[in-house]
């Protein structure tokens, strides 16, 4: 889904609130709330990509207000109300206030049906994909063209793997954009890189330049 | 559930989140779960084993050791298992980016806040903020200036955006007058921030 989530490359943010040896945590609520997901995934509970994609489905007003720990916290709440582990009138009750939970899913899909190999040096093209669902493709790379610079082991599906239908393991790719062509005239010049699954991508058509 | 469309009463009576939290391992703790105990593990793991001391001693063995240096820069999964540290079962590969004089790399999740947690450390908020993840892919070289790193304009700047479940984390460049250095020593110069690459040593 193409959600507030999915930040690269938005303008308007201001200077990064940047300090040396800053802290990953800040107070104790936000020790447990991390310990609270990290059981349930452990237990088996959900998923990485159901508790992903239940952050992503949060209503854009909260997302963007709320800490990174309340995120994780209101993805653990969703998921166990969703999942029948606890009612929600059961939470509200003893948390003394309404919880907010992030938004109903849409379905998920399965691997594209033709899916490619490729290798270090080929030129990829990302495709021109638009799902409801959880995706792990960034907007910013939508039908841009790259070229693949690693390979990693078979992961699950995400688009699947969030939404509870089956598919097969892929591998993912490292990608090499140049920024330039990701923003044409409108970025600092890099190398960009994204971690991109098979099912994202086609063999580009052009030649590689000389 | 129709006030939740009202945003003004949300406001007024959403729990706090310390009492969403509370409710949620009481909750669970009635369901007969062993949440306490894990709870336990998990903070002293979070606060005391996921530590940026990890990834800094992986540093110091690869700018000590060149035949470590090049196992792991070619696995880096298994090569950090040398040194007796553990990944999660879904980082299922370690990418190590070597940094040079000409080449900086540094790392982000643009889409949530991915890292090697276990190797690095759990992330800092800066990480997981609005600002850096919108910003250090499209405009690196800005948002590494205004961290304070100033790089000479002909380092090439090599943005890695953790979107899929493969780790990264940044080989920075020895300095030169820590060669020779044991490697507990040379551990305690590595920083966390070098290692997402919004540092140099």
């Amino acid at each position: 889904m193409d959600g507030v989530h999915d930040l690269g490359g938005r303008q308007g943010f201001g200077p990064v609130r940047y300090k040396i040896d800053a802290q990953a945590f800040h107070a104790p609520w936000e020790v447990k709330a991390n310990s609270l997901y990290a059981f349930a995934v452990r237990s088996g509970m959900f998923n990485m990509d159901e508790y992903r994609h239940a952050i992503e489905r949060m209503d854009p007003r909260h997302y963007l207000t709320a800490s990174y720990y309340e995120r994780s916290l209101t993805s653990l709440l969703t998921l166990c109300v969703e999942k029948g582990i606890v009612p929600l009138e059961e939470l509200e009750e003893r948390a003394g206030g309404e919880i907010p939970l992030a938004s109903p899913s849409a379905s998920g899909r399965g691997n594209a049906e033709e899916r490619e190999a490729f290798k270090p040096g080929d030129r990829v093209r990302v495709r021109l994909d638009f799902v409801p669902g959880h995706i792990r493709m960034p907007g910013y790379i939508r039908g841009k063209t790259g070229v693949v610079v690693g390979v990693s082991p078979a992961y699950p599906f995400p688009d699947a793997h969030a939404h509870g239908v089956k598919a097969d393991d892929e591998p993912t790719y490292d990608v090499r954009f140049r920024s330039e062509d990701l923003w044409p005239q409108g970025s600092d010049s890099a190398l960009v890189h994204a971690g991109v699954f098979q099912s994202y991508l086609e063999h580009a058509l052009e030649n590689p330049p000389p | 559930m129709e006030t939740r469309t009202d945003n003004s009463r949300v406001l007024q009576r959403t729990a706090p989140v310390e009492q969403r939290v509370a409710a949620i391992q009481q909750a669970l703790e009635a369901r007969g779960l062993p949440v306490a105990q894990a709870v336990e593990d998990l903070e002293h793991k979070a606060q005391e084993e996921w530590i940026p001391r990890n990834g800094a001693r992986v540093v110091a063995r690869a700018w000590a050791d060149a035949a470590f240096r090049e196992r792991l820069l070619a696995n880096g999964r298994s090569a950090v298992m040398e040194l007796g540290l553990s990944m999660p079962a879904h980082h299922r590969h370690l990418v190590v980016l070597e940094n040079s004089p000409k080449v900086q790399n540094v790392i982000c999740c643009t889409l949530c806040s991915c890292t090697a947690f276990t190797i690095i450390g759990l992330p800092p908020d800066w990480y997981k903020d609005l600002e850096y993840r919108s910003r250090v892919v499209r405009e690196s070289r800005t948002v590494l200036r205004e961290m304070g790193l100033d790089l000479a304009p002909d380092v090439e700047i090599r943005v890695w955006d953790t979107t899929a479940d493969t780790r990264y984390m940044v080989l920075p460049e020895q300095p030169a007058h820590t060669i020779g250095w044991p490697e507990s020593k040379l551990a305690d110069i590595v920083t966390r921030d070098a290692m997402i690459g919004v540092a140099r040593l």
